[in-house]
């Protein structure tokens, strides 16, 4: 597994690579894109919306199935990956180089992980 | 092969109608349409034609075997195709006047009848249009129960187990309810601890289908009826599965309170390619005052409608229902009648047990024993050893010309396939059909690779279905020049 | 064989043999034993098909089958070429299930896209849903399509069929929003009221057109006034009207429905109908029920699939926006082989022959003392008439006939409507029984 040291991971299967000042963007990981399966389509919240450590923002689709994507920090919206909603498939092609949010006035997060944390929490799921 | 569209040639015109008799009223050129609509021109041959082709390229129950659980693709007969094309029912206005409708009227109120008989309800209504639409209607006839005590605000939890149909908490949630889905127990059943946890104060109700989405009869049905009760809420009866029991157990009889019917399923009329199907809603005595306007009213013999229901949800479509799906599904209980009724329910049950016997010669069952009228087969075991999943099964019974179980259902099972055979199938066909399931198994098992491409006998193979959702092309688009 | 089931007694002990049961009735052990019926039911024994035919038959005489019908009020009678019921009786699209398996669907799924495909050209929209139940439905799926966080409320005018207001009603109140009518005025939609009841918590519009009492609406205006308010539009249209009229697209609408019954369906006493759905680009992933995309297969041949069912009730259970799951597809077929008969000439013709029918019959009707024309401005096919006596005795004298006259509506005037299938004579036949039962 190819799990980049400075991004954080939640149980969930998110990264986040804090930006500094309060900023942060957050994505999906290796794990969740090959156990979702091709991407279709991706739900994102809107610029501006209001973010809560564990509670959902979007959603991801395949074509049988639908999956939140849950967010591991708080703060507001800034940015949303609008390439995505023409090319979700860049989620599975590179998962850590694919951002969904970026995010500014973080302060709190959930309890996020390193990528060896991650690296064994994957393996005890498989 | 060619759409409609491809095959169109500009310049050919229909006569079906003489020309008009009257002067030609014109509109003024502001409230017109700028550009014609684009349909295609064919001959009534080559249209004919075309759907030939297209009838060629699908599959009924008239073709083969039709094992889709949940579904219950019983033989479709054709005295009901008739019944319901009568001049005396196909013509008839929904607005004349009472008198002349006497006819209509009496179907809704005598089906009413024998659906109460059959279900152990008090009334009926058949204006939902579906099984869906059906599991809407009988949970506003909850929430405007809540409501009418004082406590539609602080009612607002539906209970649903995690084994069920998507339509369930769909439908909760388009009463402005949320979900508390209750995990099964490791028999696939309801789990009684987990469902006295859940309920309390603010329970609007429980939705359940018994026999569940495994096809295991809950014995613990009363009890969990029960806990519901006590706790103030009612109890939703999801009719899909009928089949098992019907004319032997009554949901009435089991606590519910409300019921839908899936006439598409269980009465036997036809499913179209995806529809009509007709929905109908029995409830207690207690509900009834909700139920949709207008309600049938017999007297001595005289039928009518009545509209002044104040206490109705109101209308959850136009008119009256589905009706010559329901004019089907009367023919059907007509013809079985109090006999047919239970003996279609026992052969169902022993049909889907015969195949489920022969069948575990070599697939995994999800739950072992005597199953109602549907079955569970697990390839979680098959997909982690030899990467074969239950969609490489499925598509290889394609290539046999067998209709594949249900996949993927209900979630709860990994590598799911649910099967019905129903009570219309002989001895002869379930033995061929488990032959084949049989000789599939071993193919698999001796080349997993190949499983991987099939079907390779279709028109068509593994559509890319990613593309399909990535980039949608929902219509066909003329070429521009 | 009784009643389909072919296995016979014999077969029935080898089966429970293999199984290793003595009886049927040991496979519902799991059941609690008082649940287990002990007596028959309580309805009829059953029958021979010849004696349920006649049980049947005997039922549908009871009913009257007017030659003449003059009556529309959301059921339409319209001539159905032959070729329709010929085509959607064919046993093996009768009797499928929904296309799931592609691979031996490809039949059912080519029409539901042609289907499709005549939709967005009859309303002018990009894109259309497979059919839901009824255009009533059709407008309550469209108004919660367009429910978001900020806005919930919709407004219906109240010169829309009155079935369409109770559902639209019933479904606001199942999910707890906001519904208020657009009084009317003039016969139509009121302008001026509907600007003061725009607000920012309004999240769409619906108006029909024609409306229910057949007057045309200045939709394209109403679609301006409803955006400019940041709202969304909601255009329900008559499908044989939409040949003719401005298209809800040329009037800016954002979902268009409908009730497609006039497209090849019979009047079958209210149903089964269809309700078609049809919206912009941008609205097409708000679309409930099935959709049918085009792709390509492994070997790169056409195909088609349902597809984003990532939004329906199977994929998204309680987060989906509907929970629609079997729809009116032999329905929406029935609709595709009668506009593919008809041609757009067909098409045509049938909305003018409505149109000028319906025209003719307004102006001789309202000769006749006392059925003058209630409203001025333009209608489709259906018009109101005051009536100077009691309307049940027009009624009357009209079953007499065999007619089926207008619909009586509640302020005592008759809602008339014509179509291609009433011939000169028989209007003027009408008109004739009107001055005679009015002179009395």
């Amino acid at each position: 597994m190819n799990t980049p040291k400075n991004l954080k991971y939640s149980k969930t299967h998110e990264w986040v690579e804090f930006t500094g000042e309060g900023t942060a963007k957050v994505g999906l990981t290796d794990f969740a894109q090959q156990k979702m399966g091709k991407l279709v389509f991706v739900n994102l919240p809107m610029v501006g919306d209001e973010l809560s450590p564990g509670e959902p923002f979007g959603d991801v689709e395949s074509v049988k199935a639908v999956s939140d994507v849950i967010s591991p920090v708080d703060g507001t919206v800034e940015e949303v990956n609008e390439d995505l909603l023409d090319a979700p498939g860049m989620i599975n092609d590179d998962p850590y180089g694919t951002w969904l949010v970026k995010v500014s006035g973080v302060s709190s997060s959930d309890d996020l992980m390193t990528a060896e944390e991650y690296e064994a929490f994957c393996a005890e799921e498989e | 092969m060619k759409l409609l569209f491809e095959k169109s040639v500009t310049g050919r015109k229909s006569d079906y109608l003489p020309n008009c008799d009257v002067p030609v009223f014109e509109l003024s050129s502001s409230l017109l349409r700028e550009k014609d609509a684009l349909l295609p021109e064919l001959s009534e041959n080559d249209l004919s034609r075309h759907y030939s082709a297209l009838e060629r390229r699908a599959y009924g129950v008239n073709n083969g075997f039709y094992p889709l659980g949940s579904c219950t693709m019983k033989y479709n007969p054709k005295i009901n195709e008739k019944t319901a094309a009568l001049p005396g029912f196909a013509e008839i206005h929904p607005l004349q006047p009472r008198s002349t409708v006497q006819g209509c009227i009496e179907v809704l109120s005598d089906m009413e009848k024998m659906l109460c008989e059959i279900t152990g309800m008090d009334a009926m209504t058949f204006q939902p249009a579906a099984g869906a639409h059906g599991e809407f209607t009988g949970m506003l006839l909850i929430k405007k129960y809540h409501e009418k005590r004082g406590e539609g605000k602080i009612r607002t939890k539906v209970i649903i187990p995690d084994s069920s149909h998507g339509t369930n908490p769909a439908t909760a949630v388009m009463c402005g309810m949320t979900v508390i889905s209750i995990p099964s127990g490791s028999d696939g059943c309801v789990d009684l601890e987990k469902l006295r946890e859940a309920v309390g104060g603010d329970t609007a109700g429980l939705m359940l289908t018994n026999p569940n989405t495994l096809g295991i009869f809950d014995r613990n049905i009363l009890e969990i009826t029960k806990i519901v009760h006590d706790a103030g809420g009612l109890c939703y009866y999801d009719g899909a599965n009928l089949n098992a029991v019907m004319g032997v157990i009554r949901p009435g009889d089991m606590g519910f309170d409300c019921v839908h019917l899936n006439l598409h399923k269980t009465f036997a009329t036809p499913h179209g390619g995806g529809g009509p199907g007709s929905g109908a809603v029995g409830c207690k005595a207690f509900l009834a005052p909700y139920l949709p306007k207008p309600q049938t009213v017999c007297d001595d013999g005289r039928f009518s409608f009545k509209t002044d229901c104040p206490d109705s949800i109101g209308k959850v479509k136009a008119f009256y229902g589905n009706f010559a799906v329901m004019v089907r599904a009367f023919t059907y209980v007509l013809t079985l009648g109090c006999e047919g009724i239970p003996e279609a329910a026992e052969h169902a049950v022993l049909s889907a047990n015969y195949l489920k016997k022969r069948l575990s010669e070599k697939y995994t069952m999800a739950f072992d024993g005597i199953c109602m009228h549907e079955f569970v087969m697990t390839l979680e075991k098959e997909a982690k050893e030899k990467n074969v999943s239950a969609l490489d099964i499925a598509k290889a019974l394609l290539d046999r010309g067998i209709h594949p179980p249900t996949m993927y259902f209900p979630l709860i099972v990994h590598e799911a396939l649910m099967a019905e055979p129903t009570e219309t199938e002989g001895k002869e066909t379930l033995d061929e059909a488990a032959d084949i399931f049989l000789a599939v198994y071993d193919e698999a098992m001796k080349d997993p690779e190949k499983m991987h491409l099939m079907p390779l006998n279709t028109p068509v193979q593994r559509p890319d279905e990613v593309e399909a959702a990535r980039s949608p092309r929902l219509r066909w688009k003329p070429d521009v020049q | 064989m009784r009643h389909y089931i072919s296995i016979t007694e014999a077969q029935k002990k080898e089966m429970l043999d293999a199984i290793g049961l003595h009886s049927a009735a040991e496979m519902y052990a799991d059941a609690p034993s008082e649940l287990i019926r002990k007596s028959a039911l309580d309805i009829p024994r059953g029958m021979s098909e010849l004696e349920t035919l006649r049980a049947v038959e005997a039922i549908a005489a009871k009913n009257k089958v007017f030659p003449t019908i003059f009556r529309g009020a959301g059921a339409y009678r319209h001539y159905i070429p032959a070729i329709v019921p010929a085509v959607v009786s064919k046993e093996t699209f009768v009797t499928a299930y929904t296309p799931y398996q592609s691979e031996i669907s490809q039949g059912i799924l080519q029409s539901i896209f042609e289907y499709q495909t005549m939709i967005c050209e009859l309303t002018g929209m990009d894109v259309s849903n497979a059919s839901v139940y009824d255009g009533a439905t059709a407008a309550a799926e469209a108004a919660a399509m367009c429910r978001d966080r900020k806005r919930t409320k919709t407004l219906i005018s109240a010169a829309a069929n009155p079935d369409v207001i109770e559902t639209v009603k019933t479904y606001c109140w199942g999910a707890n929003a906001e519904v208020s009518l657009i009084p009317s005025k003039d016969g139509v939609t009121d302008m001026d009221a509907l600007r003061g009841m725009l607000d920012e918590t309004v999240a769409c519009v619906y108006i029909a057109q024609p409306n229910y009492y057949g007057m045309l609406e200045d939709a394209a205006a109403i679609g301006q006034t409803v955006h400019g308010a940041g709202a969304k539009f909601v255009m329900g249209v008559n499908p044989i009207a939409a040949a003719l009229l401005k298209t809800p697209a040329e009037c800016g609408a954002d979902v268009a429905v409908g009730e497609g019954q006039p497209l090849g369906m019979p009047l079958s006493f209210g149903g089964p109908y269809l309700g078609f759905m049809a919206a912009t680009a941008a609205m097409m992933r708000k679309l409930p029920g099935r959709i049918v995309g085009e792709t390509t297969d492994s070997e790169g041949n056409r195909a088609f699939v349902l597809t984003l069912q990532a939004r329906e009730q199977h994929i998204r259970r309680e987060k989906a926006s509907s929970n629609i799951c079997s729809n009116e597809a032999l329905c929406a077929m029935t609709a595709a082989v009668y506009m593919a008969a008809m041609g757009p000439d067909g098409m045509k013709d049938v909305a003018v022959q409505c149109l000028s029918k319906a025209h003719y019959m307004a102006s001789a009707i309202s000769s006749v003392k006392g059925f003058s024309l209630r409203r001025k401005g333009e209608f489709f096919h259906e018009f109101v008439t005051e009536c100077p006596i009691e309307p049940d005795k027009v009624m009357s004298a009209l079953e007499e006939k065999g007619i089926l006259g207008g619909l009586p509506l509640a302020d005592g005037g008759i809602l008339w409507c014509a179509t291609e299938m009433n011939t000169k004579s028989e209007i003027d036949s009408l008109v004739n029984i009107l001055r005679e039962v009015s002179s009395k």
